[in-house]
């Protein structure tokens, strides 16, 4: 049953990648080119998903508990350290440079497209260096 | 500043379902839609002996969402550029490695953390959105 939530998450999460245009990594970029080719799309897609999640989540929490799960999986880090801004700084230079984050790049790996079977291999090689490097210092 | 190609409609829309998807996880699952989590757990899972579960079953999700999209379209879902392999690496190490430390990307920290109101998640966005904008800016209008 978990898993057929999460396939109808997934469905739902890979069609609206591709619906609002997240897989096309030039239009990403453009959305990225202020001073350039400029397309705003982008800003309605993260626009349409918080208002959706916002008010969805809230419905959610309010049942107390989750309908295959005994309590919400939650973040419970708050602070806004060195860690945090130095990953999401990295990120974004990897992101600007080719136009792909980690969802429509997974997305498309079915769909001829060359450019994610170097991507995608280089950012979970990325993602577990980083755990592994967490998991020796703590 | 030039607008190219703006489709504000289908980037809503799709926004929605994205949502959509992130309230079906909370509401199932108790669960954030954080892709780079997500793949670097199942991963770490898969290495460690455990096969399957929601995460693969949401992966897999994804990627047949997508090629429903394209194969009813008929749309390319490759990108007419020539990028070189080593630039697609570098990015995804990039990528990768950042969102591992940052704990988490445009899903995570962008639509489920701004819905949560989390300061730490909206301190990553304005974070990543600014470095991805200088490095489009340097790519395109320095470098070249």
């Amino acid at each position: 049953m978990t898993a057929v939530m999460g396939l109808l998450a997934g469905l739902l999460f890979g069609l609206g990648l591709a619906v609002s245009g997240m897989t096309d990594p030039l239009k990403v970029q453009n959305f990225l080119d202020v001073a350039g080719t400029w397309d705003p799309s982008l800003a309605f897609v993260m626009g349409g998903a918080v208002l959706v999640t916002f008010v969805g989540f809230r419905l959610a929490w309010r049942a107390g508990k989750p309908w295959l799960d005994a309590c919400f999986h939650l973040p419970t880090a708050s602070a806004i350290d060195r860690k945090l801004l130095t990953g999401a700084a990295l990120f974004g230079i990897g992101w600007g440079l080719a136009g792909y984050c980690p969802g429509p790049a997974l997305s498309t790996l079915a769909l001829g497209n060359h450019e994610v079977w170097w991507f995608v291999p280089a950012m979970v090689a990325g993602g577990l260096l980083q755990r592994w490097q967490a998991s020796r210092t703590v | 500043m030039n607008i190219v190609n703006f489709t504000p409609e289908a980037a809503a829309l799709g926004g929605a379902l994205i949502g959509l998807a992130a309230v079906v996880l909370m509401a199932g699952l108790g669960r954030i839609a954080g892709i780079s989590n997500i793949t670097y757990t199942l991963v770490d899972d898969w290495r460690a002996g455990r096969v399957g579960g929601w995460r693969l079953a949401f992966v897999a999700g994804m990627v047949l969402g997508a090629a429903g999209y394209y194969l009813a379209t008929g749309a390319s879902a490759v990108p007419p550029r020539e990028l070189h392999p080593v630039w697609l690496v570098v990015a995804g190490l990039l990528v990768g490695y950042g969102t591992a430390l940052g704990s988490g990307c445009t899903s995570g920290h962008g639509v489920c953390g701004l819905s949560r109101l989390s300061a730490r998640s909206l301190a990553a966005v304005c974070t990543f959105m600014a470095t991805a904008a200088l490095t489009v800016f340097v790519v395109r209008h320095v470098l070249s």
